[in-house]
């Protein structure tokens, strides 16, 4: 296993006429990944996530900055060099062969002898829960027994440094999708190999990994634990795409201690006014976003008492959709329209207003979220 | 209307469908659920009259259709794959339908600007598909199935290729212009989220059986059999065997019996069951909570009408807000949704409780509900 | 549903008619000569098997036979490991794909006799260019004198006559196979034998039957060539089954014997072709077990 260092990386296809006209497919970066972590690249198609993917697989050589692994430059070798594996978005299995000889089929490759490589394919079908079908036609096999087999070409190996994952899930069926990704996660767990999984699906790439990459347009926009993604999204588009239904973003401007979304003032916590007034967004009457997640809001009734409550706000309900576990509740705010959730079996209040927290408010200035420096 | 009656068909020697009787309604959103191969794109061939059923009546609007050939049929389909014409600009894809059936200039003109504002592609309408993005791809080719203005609407999965987050938008936006139309419209899907967010009304298919039809709400909420519970269920369903006997319900093997409060509120009276025969409880993974008190919409509950789960932690998903936790409760993988972040390490002791209304009874052996006498609820 | 399925008789009747008219009738009348013979006259005899024990006894049947087996075990054995070998060699995008595809298409679009007459001309030593050629190098090689040199011009002929076809079915198995595979063989460090024996082949079984079976059927019945180029010499060195069975026929108007011929080498043709099909169709089978132990 490896950590792996992308080193002032960035691409541009067609390197020849790398000219001002011709745009970054993925934006100059550095990271540095950790030793045994695992890490989610999650973002639209078309954000550059594959890109990165097949840089680091060593299938697309990268226009400008290195590749490290373990400080070691990796950036001219092959893919077959860098010691790496990776399970495909449709199952890749050798048809001919059975799971077994699937299995062996990397280490027959580099000539290991044949005890070791009966050992180490015995212990990976273990590892897989495919023991008893060990000399299957790996043709035979469902979609995600076959994707386990892709997977376990790369398990079998000692000298792999790295797992990569692209878009593994994508013919799998719901109940198995869950399956699946837990045996993964366990596997993770377990063996602690560095992984690394490309995804457009929020729940997969939250679900897996202990640090999330969230791109968009060719650009990282922010790397962090599922926790902090959630809570406090650097960008309005991380705020959005994470999430189901996402933040809501309403603009508004800061009228020093508040933010004021069509008249209606929302009072935001100590560090957030902190701040704003150090980047003097106050006094610029700059229109800003406010982001609140529907799961930080609370319907109430828009009673006597929400009426004192400077931590409520009255609301227009337009639409109620019943999604089984919860309610998505639509709204209207002054000119905005944003939405919360109302658990299930609770009663919609006809006149409403919203409870919102100070602290899981968020400001944002041209879709950076306004924070304390350092 | 499209009925279906009585609905068979066998490829290599196998039930693709077996016994299928259905009622569409016009204006009604029919949606389609089950897992890969459960039979979904078969009905759909069938009553796109694609492939002949080797028994059974369909009849559209009272009339027999079984035979007509799809061409004579007033029908669209949308499949997975983004299917247009390449060669063509996004307008004349969206024409095309109206350009074969000889409409005017002007009809065929109007038609496609409606088509193409609802579904957001007015920018487009002079590029070609190859230039678009997945999402808009399937876009043209929802308009072009709209655009029609057929009588019967077939979506095979039309989302199953899109990006989450756009497949969530047009989620949202689907049921809005499907209510325009008028038209039978049937969607098949693998993900009962999906089945959710468009409501109307849902058959769950297993291995080409139709195990239940109705109000999509209620089919998630009431289930009539396990398998039907078991498809409308993301995360899975959890289940676990019960053994009745004098002392009332308990957990197959457990030595304890349910308290008396918990028994009365699952069965109103203990099903008569055949010696040797089981139950099977079971309770989705949201309906688990992991303090006694818990309060449900704002009422709170006392200990001794709950159930009493206690697992075994595998491992635990973290998705920033909310916890899947997996665990192992008698033998049985089992998987909890906690509001919040509770990261239990792998091997650890889990107690988990779960309220009697939030469980469904089956019996074992046939997979048939077992409800309370009385109807109630 | 009975209705319904007679009027599908219905539709299929047509072509059963075609079918009847152009081959079972005409094949009836073999079945009819091969049991009877005739002096003339329209007088036929039954002589039940006889035809067919004389032939199958015949020195001349055999020695044809085993000729024509050897030509088509030869042109498998050549024309099956070359067209793979270009098809793998062959690019798989840009505009080079369209011209190696043009070249690959144009031996096939030459008639046979015209094939022929071509290498007939091509090979002969006093005008031809390949003939005179080796003889101006000082090869002795004359094709209607020399039995080695009139297989090695057959064989050459249809090699570069019908390798392309091979090419091309191969091609087409060979550019449907998803990139992904070459990516996930190269991470497991595959050898370039190992991606052709395990992912490569495999892919393109189906196409390779098709191959096999077309290659064989054609050059078993192989005439036209043969005859315009080598007329069957030097001696009886190149009298395949169908020159033999045409000189039977139509040279000696034994009608009789030609006729149990004619079927006996349908039956053979229709039998060696199951067996091809058989063997290639459970070839997968087999590889597993084999792949175990190496």
């Amino acid at each position: 296993m490896a950590s792996i260092h992308l080193k002032n990386l960035g691409h541009r296809y067609s390197a020849s006429d790398a000219g001002i006209d011709n745009p970054y497919a993925l934006n100059p970066l550095d990271q540095v990944w950790e030793d045994g972590g695992a890490y989610a690249l999650l973002g639209p198609s078309g954000c550059g996530k594959t890109t990165l993917l097949n840089i680091i697989s060593g299938l697309l050589r990268p226009s400008e900055g290195r590749v490290l692994f373990d400080g070691e430059d990796v950036t001219d070798l092959s893919t077959e060099r860098r010691n790496i594996a990776q399970v495909f978005q449709f199952p890749v299995v050798y048809d001919t062969l059975t799971v077994a000889e699937n299995l062996a089929f990397p280490l027959r490759n580099r000539g290991m002898d044949s005890a070791t490589i009966e050992a180490r394919v015995s212990e990976t079908l273990t590892m897989l829960g495919l023991e008893r079908r060990a000399n299957e036609r790996a043709r035979s096999l469902n979609a995600d027994d076959k994707q386990k087999i892709s997977l376990g070409r790369g398990l079998v190996r000692t000298d792999v440094r790295a797992i990569l994952f692209d878009e593994p899930l994508t013919v799998i069926d719901p109940h198995l999708k869950w399956q699946l990704r837990t045996e993964l996660k366990k596997i993770h767990e377990r063996y602690g190999h560095t992984m690394i999984y490309v995804t457009h699906d929020q729940t997969e790439a939250l679900t897996f990994a202990d640090k999330v990459v969230v791109m968009n347009a060719g650009s990282i926009l922010q790397v962090g634990s599922p926790k902090e993604l959630f809570d406090r999204p650097r960008h309005t588009f991380v705020g959005t795409f994470i999430g189901s239904p996402g933040m809501n973003v309403l603009r508004c401007i800061f009228d020093g201690e508040a933010a004021v979304v069509d008249g209606v003032r929302l009072p935001l916590d100590e560090a957030t006014i902190i701040a704003a007034h150090a980047r003097g967004l106050a006094a610029s009457g700059v229109s800003l976003e406010v982001g609140m997640r529907p799961e930080s809001l609370v319907l109430v009734d828009a009673g006597a008492s929400s009426a004192d409550d400077p931590h409520c706000f009255n609301v227009d309900v337009i639409g109620v959709e019943d999604l089984g576990r919860h309610s998505l509740v639509r709204l209207r705010l002054g000119q905005q329209l944003l939405c919360a959730l109302h658990p299930e079996g609770a009663e919609i209040p006809e006149a409403a207003a919203l409870r919102f927290d100070p602290a899981r408010t968020l400001l944002y200035e041209s879709s950076l979220l306004v924070e304390a420096i350092g | 209307m499209l009925r279906l009656a009585n609905i068979a068909r066998r490829v290599d020697s196998h039930n693709a469908l077996e016994d299928i009787s259905l009622e569409l309604k016009r204006g009604e959103l029919n949606i389609l659920l089950g897992p890969t191969l459960s039979g979904k794109t078969s009905l759909m061939r069938v009553m796109a009259g694609l492939d002949r059923p080797d028994s059974g009546e369909l009849t559209f609007d009272g009339e027999s259709v079984v035979g007509v050939p799809v061409q004579k049929r007033d029908l669209a389909m949308v499949y997975q794959q983004f299917i247009n014409y390449p060669s063509l600009s996004v307008y004349e894809n969206i024409a095309s339908p109206l350009r074969v059936a000889g409409l005017e200039r002007h009809e065929i003109e109007a038609r496609v600007a409606q088509a193409a504002q609802l579904l957001k592609l007015e920018p487009y309408l002079n590029r070609k598909p190859a230039n678009l993005s997945g999402g808009q791809q399937q876009r043209v080719a929802l308009a072009r199935a709209l655009v029609k203005r057929a009588s019967l609407v077939l979506l095979d999965e039309p989302l199953a290729n899109l990006d989450y987050k756009l497949r969530e938008e047009l989620r949202a936006e689907l049921p809005v212009l499907f209510a325009e139309l008028g038209a039978v419209l049937v969607y098949a899907t693998t993900e009962p989220s999906e089945a959710l967010v468009l409501g109307g009304k849902t058959a769950c298919l297993n291995r080409g059986r139709l195990e239940q039809f109705g109000p999509t709400l209620d089919l998630y909420r009431d289930p009539d059999t396990l398998m039907a519970a078991r498809l409308f269920s993301d995360p899975p369903l959890n289940s676990v065997a019960l053994n009745r006997d004098d002392g009332g319900l308990r957990f197959e093997g457990a030595e304890q019996a349910f308290p008396a409060a918990v028994t009365a509120e699952l069965v109103s009276e203990l099903p008569a069951t055949e010696a040797g025969s089981t139950l099977t409880l079971a309770v989705r993974g949201h309906h688990l909570r992991l303090g006694p008190d818990i309060s449900h919409a704002g009422e709170s509950v006392a200990c001794e009408s709950l159930i009493e789960i206690r697992g075994t932690v595998d491992v635990t998903e973290i998705t920033g807000s909310e916890s899947f936790v997996h665990f192992t409760f008698m033998g049985q993988p089992w998987v909890a949704l906690l509001d919040g972040i509770h990261a239990f390490p792998g091997g650890a002791s889990i107690t988990l409780y779960a309220r009697p209304h939030d469980c469904f009874l089956f019996h074992t052996q046939t997979g048939n509900r077992v409800r309370k006498l009385g109807g109630g609820e | 549903m009975k209705v319904q399925n007679n009027k599908a008789w219905l539709m299929v009747l047509p072509m059963l008619l075609l079918v009847a008219v152009s081959a079972i009738i005409p094949l009836m009348t073999v079945v009819n000569y091969s049991v009877q013979d005739t002096f003339g006259n329209n007088e036929f005899f039954w002589v039940g098997t006889e035809w067919f024990q004389e032939v199958l006894a015949s020195e001349r049947f055999h020695n044809a036979l085993q000729r024509t087996l050897l030509f088509s075990a030869l042109i498998l054995a050549i024309e099956i490991p070359l067209g793979i070998a270009i098809a793998l060699a062959m690019p798989r995008r840009g505009i080079a794909v369209s011209f190696c595809l043009v070249l690959m298409a144009l031996p096939l679009l030459i008639p046979w006799n015209v094939v022929g007459t071509i290498w007939q001309v091509f090979g002969r030593v006093d005008i031809g260019l390949l003939g005179h050629g080796l003889a101006s190098l000082g090869i002795d090689y004359n094709y209607t004198q020399n039995t080695l040199d009139a297989w090695a011009t057959l064989i050459i002929m249809d090699v570069w006559h019908w390798t392309s076809l091979v090419v091309l079915l191969c091609y087409s198995g060979l550019v449907s196979i998803p990139e992904v595979y070459y990516q996930a063989a190269r991470i497991d460090g595959a050898s370039r034998w190992a991606i052709f024996r395990f992912i490569q082949l495999p892919k393109i079984k189906r196409v390779l039957l098709i191959a096999v079976l077309l290659r064989f059927m054609d050059s078993f019945m192989i005439y036209t060539e043969p005859f315009v180029v080598t007329g069957g010499g030097p001696g009886n060195s190149t009298t395949f089954l169908s020159i033999d069975l045409v000189q039977m026929a139509v040279g000696q108007f034994d009608l009789g014997p030609a006729a149990a011929m004619s079927l006996i080498y349908f039956l053979i043709i229709l039998l060696l072709s199951w067996v091809f099909y058989t063997v290639m169709t459970s070839l997968d089978n087999d590889a597993t077990s084999e792949q175990g132990r190496h």
